[in-house]
C-alpha cells in the first residue's frame, strides 16, 4: 500500500516518530507556558530538567532497581522539588527586575546541570530499558506499532489535556489564571500568590522531568538529550504564542507531525522545518497562532 | 550624577590613551595568539553590549554572525583565494546581512520572544552549516590561510598578525563608541529606557532597532572573520548556541551598558577558559554556569559597572 508513492508502513512509522516528537513538544511548552504566565520568565533550563528527569529513572533503575512505574511518580516529585528550592532561594529575588535576567539565571542553570551530568556520565548516551509490561506491538494492518511508543502518545495526551482541564476548569486553575493577569489584586483577595508561584514552577518543573522519564526509552538518555530539544521548543512557542493552553498543546503535536511529514518527504530539511515554520509565523502573523498581540 | 558623569568623561581619553599603549606593546610580553583571542572576543562582546547595553536587546543568537562571518572569510580566502582583507571585508557584509534578516524577523516581537526568536534562527544557521557541504560538517574549515595582507605584508608572522587584529579591534571599537555617543545612540538609549514615549516622539522605533542590530550583527561578523584569521580555522562551535551564551556571559560579567565592560568580560573569561582547560576539563561548563548564576544574582553591575560606582561613591565624599 502506497500513499503518494511512499510506502504507508514508512509514512506511518515517521508520522508515529512524529507524534512522540510533538508529544514532547507539547508537554515542554506547556511547562514553559505555565510558568511563563505567572512568573513571566522562560525557564531556559527546562531541558535540563527534562534530561535530569530521565536520568534520575535511569539512576533509580540501574543503582535501586526502581522500576518504571515508579520512577514515572519519583522523578517529577524529585526534580519538581529542586525547582521548588530554586524558585526559592533564586529566581524570587528577580521578579522585580528586567525578565531577562531570569533567562540569563535559568541559563545559567543549564548549563550547570548539564556540564555537572556530562562530568559524570559522558556524553555517550545510557540506554533504558522499555518496561515489561510494555514491550513488543501491534500489527494495525498498514504499519507495525510498538507499543511502548503508543504508551508515551497515550500518557503525554492524558497528562496535557488533565492539566488543561486543572486550569480551565477548577478552582485552583481559576487562582492560577487570576494571578497571571493581575497579582496584586489576587494577593488582595487574601491568596498566597507566593506560594502559588513556586507551586507553578515546580509544576512546571515536574512536567519537564516527566516528559523526561517518557522519552528514557524512547530516545539514549544522555546529558545533552535536552539542550538541542529545548531550543526546538523555543521556536515552538514563538509560533504558538503562549497566551493560551490549549494552543501550546496542539501547536506542539502539529509541528511534531510536520517534522514527521518531513522526514519522510524531504529528510535535509526535518532539523530545520520548524525553524522554518517560524518564520513564515513570524511574517504572517507575529503574535503567533494563539497569542495576543503584544 | 552628571557631575562624576562628566568626570569620566574628562577621565576617558586618558584612559584609551594608557589602553592603546598596553595594546601596542603588550604582544612582546605577553603570547601574542592569547591576546589576539582576547582582542576578537573583546570586539564580539562589545558588538553584543550595543545591542543589549543599549538598546535593551537580549540576542541569543549572535554565535551566528560570528560563525558565519568565519566561515566566509575562511571559504573567500582559502578556495578564491583572496587576500586577507577582502576576506575579512566580506565576511563582515554577510554576516550584516544575516543579521538584516534575523533582525526584520526578530523585532517583530519584544522581551523573551525577541531572545527565543534569535536563539532558534541562529540554530537553524548552525543546522545549515553542519549539513552544508563546502564548510566542511563536523570537522569545520580548516588550513585556512593567514595570507599576505594588501598583497604585501605578510602574516604569518604572529607579530604582524597581532597588529593586524589589534586595528581591526581598534576601528570595531571606534565605531561602537561614536555609534553610542552619537544623537543615533541617544535615540537608542532612549528605546531602551521608554519604548513607548519613543514611539511618541516620532521616532520610528522598529527603524533603528534594526540599524542597531545590523551594525551589532556585521561588527560581530568582524570579529569572527577576524578570529578566523587568528587560529586559521572556522569551526562548528563559533556557529552553536554555547557560543551566543558565551557573550551574553562576558558582557554580563564586564559590565552591561558599561564601554569597556565587554572588553574586560571578554579577557576574564578567555583567561579563564586558558587557565581551566588543563586542569579541570568538563568542569568548564560548570564553572561558567556558575558565574552566571553568580553575576544574576549578586553582581548585575558586572567588574567595570562596580568600579563605577565605587569611583562615583568616592567621588560624592
Amino acid at each position: 500500500m502506497e500513499i503518494f508513492g511512499v510506502p504507508s508502513a514508512l509514512l506511518g512509522s515517521q508520522l508515529l516518530v512524529g507524534l512522540i516528537n510533538g508529544s514532547f513538544y507539547a508537554i515542554l511548552s506547556l511547562g514553559l507556558a505555565i510558568i511563563f504566565g505567572l512568573l513571566n520568565i522562560i525557564n531556559f533550563a527546562h531541558g535540563a530538567q527534562y534530561m535530569m528527569g530521565a536520568f534520575v529513572a535511569w539512576i533509580a533503575l540501574t543503582k535501586f532497581g526502581v522500576n518504571y512505574w515508579v520512577a514515572l511518580f519519583l522523578s517529577p516529585i524529585i526534580i519538581g522539588a529542586l525547582g521548588v528550592v530554586i524558585e526559592r532561594t533564586m529566581l524570587r529575588k528577580l521578579y522585580k527586575l528586567d525578565h531577562l535576567y531570569g533567562l540569563l539565571l535559568t541559563f545559567g542553570l543549564a548549563l550547570i546541570f548539564e556540564g555537572l551530568f556530562r562530568d559524570q556520565y559522558g556524553i555517550s548516551g545510557q540506554s533504558y530499558p522499555v518496561p515489561e509490561l510494555l514491550q513488543g506491538g501491534v500489527n494495525l494492518g498498514f504499519m507495525f506499532l510498538p507499543i511502548y511508543r503508543g504508551w508515551v502518545v497515550v500518557a503525554a495526551l492524558t497528562v496535557c489535556f488533565g492539566t488543561w482541564f486543572v486550569i480551565e476548569k477548577t478552582k485552583l486553575g481559576a487562582y492560577l489564571r487570576a494571578g497571571t493577569e493581575n497579582p496584586q489584586i489576587v494577593q488582595a483577595l487574601g491568596i498566597n500568590v507566593p506560594l502559588l508561584i513556586t507551586f507553578t514552577y515546580g509544576f512546571g518543573v515536574a512536567l519537564a522531568a516527566f516528559a523526561g522519564v517518557l522519552a528514557a526509552p524512547v530516545y539514549q538518555v544522555n546529558p545533552l538529550m535536552g539542550a538541542n530539544l529545548i531550543i526546538v521548543v523555543f521556536a515552538v512557542v514563538v509560533i504558538g504564542g503562549m497566551g493560551s493552553i490549549m494552543g501550546s498543546i496542539l501547536t506542539g503535536l502539529g509541528l511534531g507531525l510536520i517534522e514527521g511529514l518531513t522526514r519522510v518527504f524531504y529528510p535535509e530539511a526535518s532539523a530545520v522545518v520548524v525553524f522554518v515554520i517560524m518564520v513564515i509565523v513570524l511574517l504572517v502573523r507575529p503574535a503567533g497562532l494563539f497569542g495576543k498581540a503584544a | 550624577m552628571n557631575n562624576t558623569n562628566s568626570m569620566f568623561a574628562r577621565a576617558m581619553p586618558l584612559l584609551f590613551g594608557v589602553l592603546f599603549v598596553i595594546g601596542l606593546v603588550a604582544p612582546f610580553a605577553v603570547y601574542p595568539t592569547f591576546l589576539m583571542k582576547i582582542l576578537c572576543f573583546g570586539l564580539f562582546a562589545c558588538a553584543f553590549n550595543l545591542l543589549l547595553g543599549f538598546v535593551g536587546l537580549l540576542s541569543f543568537g549572535h554565535a551566528a554572525f560570528l560563525g558565519s562571518a568565519g566561515y566566509i572569510c575562511g571559504m573567500l580566502v582559502r578556495d578564491l583565494g583572496v587576500t586577507p582583507e577582502v576576506g575579512v571585508i566580506g565576511g563582515t557584509l554577510a554576516a550584516g546581512a544575516l543579521g538584516w534578516v534575523f533582525g526584520v524577523l526578530a523585532i517583530r516581537r519584544t522581551g523573551i520572544y525577541f531572545a527565543m526568536i534569535t536563539l532558534a534562527l541562529s540554530q537553524m544557521v548552525y543546522f545549515i552549516v553542519l549539513q552544508w557541504k563546502a564548510t566542511g560538517g563536523e570537522d569545520g574549515l580548516q588550513g585556512v590561510p593567514r595570507g599576505h595582507l594588501f598583497g604585501i605584508i605578510d602574516l604569518s608572522n604572529n607579530i604582524a598578525m597581532y597588529y593586524f587584529v589589534f586595528a581591526v579591534f581598534c576601528i570595531g571599537f571606534a565605531i561602537i563608541y561614536r555609534a553610542i555617543h552619537s544623537p543615533f545612540g541617544q535615540i537608542l538609549k532612549a528605546i531602551r529606557e521608554n519604548e513607548p514615549r519613543a514611539v511618541s516622539l516620532g521616532y520610528d522605533v522598529a527603524k533603528f532597532k534594526l540599524l542597531a542590530f545590523v551594525l551589532s550583527a556585521s561588527l560581530a561578523g568582524l570579529a569572527g572573520a577576524t578570529k578566523t584569521l587568528v587560529f586559521q580555522l572556522a569551526s562548528l562551535t563559533d556557529v552553536h548556541w554555547h557560543m551566543s551564551g558565551e557573550v551574553v556571559l562576558m558582557t554580563l560579567l564586564g559590565g552591561l551598558g558599561t564601554i569597556l565592560g565587554p572588553l574586560v568580560g571578554a579577557a576574564t573569561i578567555v583567561s579563564l577558559q586558558t587557565e581551566l582547560a588543563d586542569s579541570v576539563g568538563s568542569w568548564v561548563t560548570v564553572i561558567m554556569g556558575v558565574i552566571f548564576v553568580v553575576c544574576v544574582l549578586l553582581f548585575r553591575r558586572g567588574i567595570v559597572g562596580e568600579l563605577q560606582a565605587l569611583i562615583q561613591r568616592a567621588g560624592i565624599r
